[in-house]
């Protein structure tokens, strides 16, 4: 018998049964629907943060100190960067658009009445570009300002909020830690993170903080910005290579600072989030095996209630491979079935996630042809045991069938 | 045609084996009309199943058309099923979903035949039902189901018509349609066997073998029947 036969056959025998085929797609539609959606969900949940993360800037190398070590022992202390470091890198390493040195910590903040525990950050001219930031009010400190190691300040949103509420901060002056600094500038908010809320601080010159705030003579980290992305790499080369002369590491020492890029930590979130989509998609998938099982259920009672449609068949010359290949289309087709209008209610339902829940939710290819290739390989799985059953029925006690 | 020669069968289920088919010899010749007779028992549905391929002797020799049955693998005997007998059931067994046309048409698709669906309806219109063909088993009379199961058998045109009962679920007037029918396909050249306990049925044929526990008791040639 031609494959079509077979085909309209089983497609027959499907429609005769309606209510029941839709049963047991519907195993086939809610399992192929969740892992569409759930899949959809978790990388949805992905891409936003990786987005997040991505504008804190992808293209910036962070240099911190590393400890010194003598005789392979750690001395502990990590004051191994210095301003000069900073300076030095922005001479003489090319392809860079900007270099931020650092130095940073908490401190008491007054105005009037009014307190605020907050991130001081000591920086130069260049970081406010350099971390994505925009001014709201007046203006960041400027280079004069820096050598000069004025007490000025650029306040960042949730400070703002905390100290001035609704006034105008710029001119006024606010204590850090006791002493008077004058506010200059406001910046942009910029929207928190779950962990860290990056408005929530103020930007004062590095070397007023150095001097006159923190009293340290080293620097905490120093901030990259490469022109593009793809020159990462060998900046971080040439910054090593620099610093490894400033700081008189011999050949064959370890080096005494870290140089790393934010693209490191994107893969790191990237690959939890994956997980998180994995874990989420391998729960649908056991949904989609539990339709499996319905599929065989199905198929069991079709077969025993057809033992002399069977017999019939047999009698009149129907091989044993065509009768397997007629019930195997059956529960293939109803697992196609299911494939499809789960792959629908899929979409559907992620669209309604992101549109009503508010989360953002990306329907993959890969995760529909996933699905379907999935469900299709469950219907000739769970489909083949009754199958066979059917094409091993002695025609004699199957045509005697009541 | 057929030969059959010391056919025996033995049904074995573990501790019990029953043997109901003892020895039975006989040939049949083209053009032949044979009924089978014999009570419930006495192994004429046994040599039924073997003569129809269904089923293998446990000993013994079955040729059909100079074909060795016995040494048929399970294919092998689904394609003489299907080429070479034509099966006529006491129930019809028709596929109750499809129509009188595609319940004919369907030994054509399993062997695979062009032009199946003009063959299947000129088997139709010999048993005179070509104006039904469209139509389900269910819109259809006994005796027209019983037109439909034969049309099914002869559609392949096959060596023998093994017809078993085949008026058992009819009424009288309707079970002489269907064997006047018999008679029509006889003179056509249509080797017939059919299986009955009807001693009126049989004695429409042109051959009765009556059989008993498992053997042949009579095998006797009829006159010119009266019908």
């Amino acid at each position: 018998m031609l494959i079509l036969d077979l085909f309209k056959m089983a497609l027959r025998s499907l429609i005769s049964h309606k209510l029941r085929t839709f049963l047991t797609a519907l195993g086939i539609i809610i399992g192929v629907a969740s892992v569409i959606s759930m899949i959809s969900i978790g990388e949805g949940a992905r891409q936003q943060t990786l987005s997040t993360i991505s504008k804190f800037g992808t293209n910036i190398i962070t240099i911190k100190p590393g400890q010194k070590k003598s005789r392979h022992v750690s001395t502990g202390k990590v004051d191994t960067l210095m301003l000069e470091d900073a300076q030095l890198i922005e001479k003489h390493v090319p392809l860079i658009t900007g270099v931020a040195a650092q130095v940073y910590r908490s401190a008491q903040l007054k105005y009037e009445n009014k307190n605020s525990n907050t991130t001081v950050r000591g920086t130069g001219k260049s970081y406010v570009s350099l971390a994505n930031f925009e001014m709201a009010k007046g203006r960041y400190f400027n280079q004069q300002e820096i050598n000069a190691a004025k007490r000025v300040c650029v306040l960042g949103a949730t400070v703002l909020k905390n100290l001035f509420e609704e006034t105008n901060p710029l001119g006024k002056t606010i204590k850090v830690d006791g002493k008077n600094f004058m506010v200059i500038g406001v910046t942009e908010p910029k929207g928190a993170l779950s962990w860290f809320d990056p408005d929530d601080q103020i930007f004062i010159p590095v070397t007023t903080a150095q001097k006159r705030v923190f009293g340290m003579d080293h620097i905490q980290s120093i901030d990259v910005q490469a022109a593009n992305i793809e020159d990462l790499e060998i900046i971080k080369e040439d910054i090593a290579q620099l610093l490894r002369l400033q700081h008189n590491i011999a050949d064959g020492k370890e080096n005494d600072f870290y140089v790393q890029n934010s693209s490191q930590w994107l893969n790191s979130w990237g690959d939890a989030a994956k997980t998180f989509t994995y874990l989420l998609g391998g729960i649908a998938a056991i949904s989609l095996m539990v339709g499996g099982i319905g599929i065989m259920n199905i198929m069991l009672v079709s077969v025993t209630e057809r033992t002399r449609e069977i017999g019939i068949r047999k009698a009149i010359g129907a091989k044993k491979k065509e009768i397997l290949e007629q019930f195997l289309i059956e529960s293939v087709l109803i697992s196609f079935l299911g494939g499809g209008v789960g792959i629908l209610l899929g979409i559907t339902i992620s669209e309604m996630v992101s549109k009503i829940g508010g989360w953002d939710t990306i329907v993959s290819s890969q995760s529909i042809i996933l699905a379907f290739g999935f469900s299709v390989g469950i219907g000739i799985f769970f489909g083949f045991y009754p199958a066979n059953k059917a094409a091993n029925m002695n025609p004699i006690e199957a045509l005697r069938y009541e | 045609m057929i030969s059959i020669e010391n056919l025996s069968k033995v049904y074995d289920s573990g501790s019990l084996s029953v043997t109901a088919l003892k020895e039975v010899s006989f040939q049949i010749d083209k053009g032949e009309f044979v009924a089978i007779m014999g009570p419930s028992g006495s192994g004429k549905s046994t040599l039924m199943n073997l003569l129809g391929c269904l089923d293998l002797p446990t000993t013994g020799k079955y040729e059909l058309e100079g074909l060795e049955i016995g040494n048929l693998k399970a294919n092998q005997l689904a394609e003489v099923r299907n080429r070479r007998i034509g099966f006529v059931f006491q129930s019809f067994n028709l596929l109750p979903r499809a129509t009188a046309l595609e319940n004919t048409e369907l030994p054509l698709l399993y062997g695979r035949v062009a032009n199946s669906t003009e063959i299947a309806m000129q088997a139709l219109e010999r048993v005179g039902l070509k104006h039904r063909a469209k139509h389900k088993p269910t819109e259809l009379s006994g005796g027209e189901k019983q037109r439909v199961a034969i049309a099914r058998a002869l559609v392949n045109q096959p060596a023998i018509i093994l017809a078993d009962e085949p008026t058992g679920n009819l009424d009288s007037v309707t079970g002489e349609e269907i064997m006047s029918l018999f008679h029509e396909l006889n003179k056509q050249n249509v080797t017939l066997i059919i299986v009955t306990h009807e001693e009126e049925i049989a004695r429409q044929a042109k051959r009765i073998i009556k059989m008993k526990d498992g053997r042949i008791t009579t095998d006797q040639i009829l006159e010119e029947t009266s019908c």
